[in-house]
């Protein structure tokens, strides 16, 4: 071929509208929050104070207890989920797909709607439920002779960020149980005749066969988890309010960052600190991200049939 | 293309005026409050607003309030973005003037009608030395305690006077079994800072007196005055219901408009919340907070609590002004103590109430020495905030989680952090 080649503008013009939105309401955003980081408010107006609001975050003991407590908090929500959701989203996936299982179009929609509620019902509802006076959980607890294993949970520090935990669990364990399904519908029948004519049939077959196929799908599942687990905020500032209560034991980054962004009561917003911990969290997340990236996705085996 | 859009727009227009008749076409202005009394919608929607309106015509209003707990967030970021509505409903003390400072509300020290009040009623919405008033106060609350009298008489009661007496009466009702003692949880925080700490707290550090000196720096939070209302809130966990930790606000208002409780440590505004709510059901009462022994002084919490400013970003002020003109006429002080009966105006000319528990509330006001709530002046301008630690540390004594004196430490070190006087 002679000559110069062609410019193929179209790339340009199909990918315009998407990097336009894209920047216009993500990057910019995102940037003008790091920019406001750096600032903060002074007699007259608002001054430029460099690193000082991540010095305060980071060296102020009660910012950076608040912050450690919140990081903390948003750690073990994400473990619980990650102990509990998803397991228990690859197991509920692996007894959909048996062929002989009946009524699996209704398992499957009955576990999915919960993750299409609003989080405003889900906290509602369960706050209902868990409620000492009027929820009717004790009263299923009497029923079996177990009342006495029933506690405030919702309002004992020990208890409640697990339970708001294992809340967002129920709502959101149909997300992983639907991109598993889909992982082990796609597995070729021929990969599973084969592996039943070599005799491996029930738990070894899913252990050596299915589960290595599905591993990337775990992966992205993983990863999605933690991006939602450390911007969450939702489920908390519904039930326990912007307080995180009882005494800060589920306050997470995102509920700190809502009481410091926007004040709280009598105490008044401070975008400037408010900015700096968004900046924490997206660095957490892009840490967290990254460690994912370049430490496990790259290692993952894909199998193409 | 244009004709049709013109076509479109002028067929809309005339369906507009046509549904909305004349009264559209009559209001020239429309003013937009902002407030946190959701509560209140109705009231100003049906009483508060048709009497301003019949007698200003032209000018409109409209009452738009957001949830309490958003309030102050969601109107920071509105004035902010400049879509604030043009009155304002203003928090007592610091959150307000810090508006003012920043030139978000405005100067109303000229109003004619600012003469109508008080140099205690404005003293919340006021500048530190005075001089200048930026909202024209609406209302006080009280706080005291509710009965389920009907109950009382049952089991043969009697409302206390002293703190034994109170803590025998709620032994009583407990050994009696049909009611809960007391209605509160710890789930909200501000209900045992606010209905708990703050309501009883003043009896222990003396009202003004205590307030003044510590906001002077003579008094610290662990001075005795101060930590004694924790002791107090620390025993009462025992008389609450079953799981009073997950418990929140409105279950406890439940738990005694339902006649489950037989006491309810409460502001003057539940009056106009609870006596639709109960219906005749059983009969409420009132007491004080009682005083420490026989004979002693009473002290209550009659706390400046809600006022109306303007917005200085306004472009309907002059119709504003005439509103708040009538805000501070005692035409509607009288309106509005009674269609709200436990918001006290704050107005001088005096106010005939017709509801009798709001009477027993504010007849306090003769035989006890009122106070405000000692955390709104000045000691909430810092970080950490006392007020919101307050809460937090209120929740956690009531709660059985941490000890009265070192919830009083934690306080008295993170107002020193910052306030100076304390240091």
């Amino acid at each position: 071929m002679a000559g110069r080649r062609a410019r193929r503008w179209h790339i340009g013009v199909f990918l315009a509208p998407a990097v336009l939105v894209y920047t216009a309401i993500m990057i910019v955003p995102l940037l003008g929050t790091l920019n406001l980081s750096l600032f903060a408010r002074g007699e007259e107006g608002r001054v430029f104070v460099g690193l000082a609001n991540f010095a305060t975050l980071f060296g102020d003991p009660r910012w950076s207890g608040a912050f450690w407590n919140a990081l903390g908090n948003n750690a073990w929500f994400f473990l619980i989920h990650m102990l509990v959701q998803n397991p228990v989203g690859v197991a509920l996936a692996a007894l959909l797909s048996a062929p002989r299982l009946r009524m699996a179009a209704f398992y499957r929609t009955a576990i999915f709607v919960p993750t299409i509620l609003s989080f405003v019902i889900v906290g509602f509802v369960w706050k209902l439920i868990l409620s000492p006076l009027w929820g009717i959980a004790p009263g299923m607890l009497d029923g079996i002779g177990l009342r006495s294993l029933f506690a405030p949970w919702l309002g004992r520090e020990e208890y409640a960020l697990t339970t708001l935990a294992l809340i967002s669990v129920w709502q959101f364990v149909g997300i992983p149980m639907m991109l598993i399904y889909a992982a082990l519908l796609s597995i070729p029948d021929e990969v599973i005749e084969a592996a039943e004519i070599d005799g491996i049939t029930g738990w070894s077959q899913f252990r050596k066969i299915k589960l290595p196929l599905i591993l990337p799908a775990i992966g992205i599942i993983s990863i999605l988890t933690f991006v939602g687990n450390f911007n969450a905020f939702d489920l908390i500032y519904v039930s326990q309010g912007a307080l995180a209560g009882p005494d800060f034991s589920t306050d997470i980054l995102g509920t700190f960052l809502y009481r410091t962004f926007f004040g709280f009561q009598l105490q008044l917003g401070d975008p400037h600190m408010g900015a700096a911990i968004a900046t924490a969290m997206f660095a957490i997340i892009l840490a967290g991200v990254c460690v994912y990236l370049f430490g496990i996705q790259r290692r993952l085996r894909r199998y193409q049939f | 293309m244009t004709r049709t859009l013109r076509l479109a727009l002028l067929a809309s227009t005339v369906l507009a005026g046509a549904s909305l008749g004349s009264a559209a076409a009559a209001q020239d202005v429309t003013l937009t409050i902002e407030s946190w009394r959701n509560d209140d919608l109705q009231i100003w929607q049906d009483t508060i607003i048709p009497a301003f309106e019949a007698a200003n015509p032209g000018i409109g209003v409209v009452f738009a309030p957001t949830a309490p707990a958003e309030y102050n967030a969601i109107l920071n970021s509105k004035l902010d973005a400049g879509s604030a509505g043009d009155l304002i409903t203003c928090r007592p003390f610091d959150a307000s003037l810090e508006l003012f400072n920043s030139d978000k509300l405005a100067d109303l020290t000229d109003l004619a009608a600012m003469e109508n009040f008080s140099d205690v009623a404005k003293s919340a919405w006021q500048t530190d030395d005075g001089a200048s008033t930026f909202c024209v106060p609406l209302a006080s609350v009280i706080h005291g305690f509710m009965y389920n009298r009907t109950a009382f008489d049952e089991l043969g009661l009697e409302p206390p006077a002293t703190m034994d007496e109170f803590y025998t009466l709620l032994d009583a009702i407990q050994e009696d079994g049909t009611y809960i003692p007391m209605a509160m949880g710890s789930a909200d925080q501000w209900e045992a800072a606010t209905m708990g700490y703050q309501n009883i707290g003043p009896t222990f550090w003396k009202g003004e007196e205590g307030r003044r000196a510590l906001i002077a720096g003579e008094q610290s939070l662990t001075d005795e005055g101060w930590v004694e209302p924790f002791r107090h809130l620390a025993r009462w966990g025992a008389y609450l219901g079953e799981g009073f930790e997950a418990q929140t606000y409105p279950d406890s208002q439940n738990l005694f408009t339902l006649g489950r409780a037989a006491i309810y440590p409460a502001g003057s505004w539940e009056i106009g919340v609870f006596t639709p709510q109960i219906d005749g059901a059983f009969e409420m009462g009132a007491f004080p907070p009682p005083v420490m022994a026989e004979g002693g002084t009473c002290y209550i919490s009659d706390h400046t609590d809600i006022a109306l400013g303007l917005n200085a970003a306004s472009p309907n002020a002059d119709a504003a002004r005439t509103f708040l003109e009538w805000v501070g006429s005692a035409e509607f002080a009288t309106l509005y103590a009674n269609a709200l009966p436990g918001f006290f105006s704050l107005n001088s000319a005096p106010v005939e109430m017709e509801d009798p528990l709001a009477q027993e509330f504010v007849g306090w006001r003769e035989s006890c020495e009122p106070t405000i709530r000692s955390t709104y002046q000045i000691l909430s301008r810092g970080t950490p905030n006392l007020e919101n630690e307050t809460w937090n540390a209120s929740a956690n004594v009531l709660a059985g989680t941490e000890t009265p004196e070192d919830a009083a430490a934690r306080l008295q070190e993170g107002l020193a952090s910052w306030y100076e006087p304390q240091q």
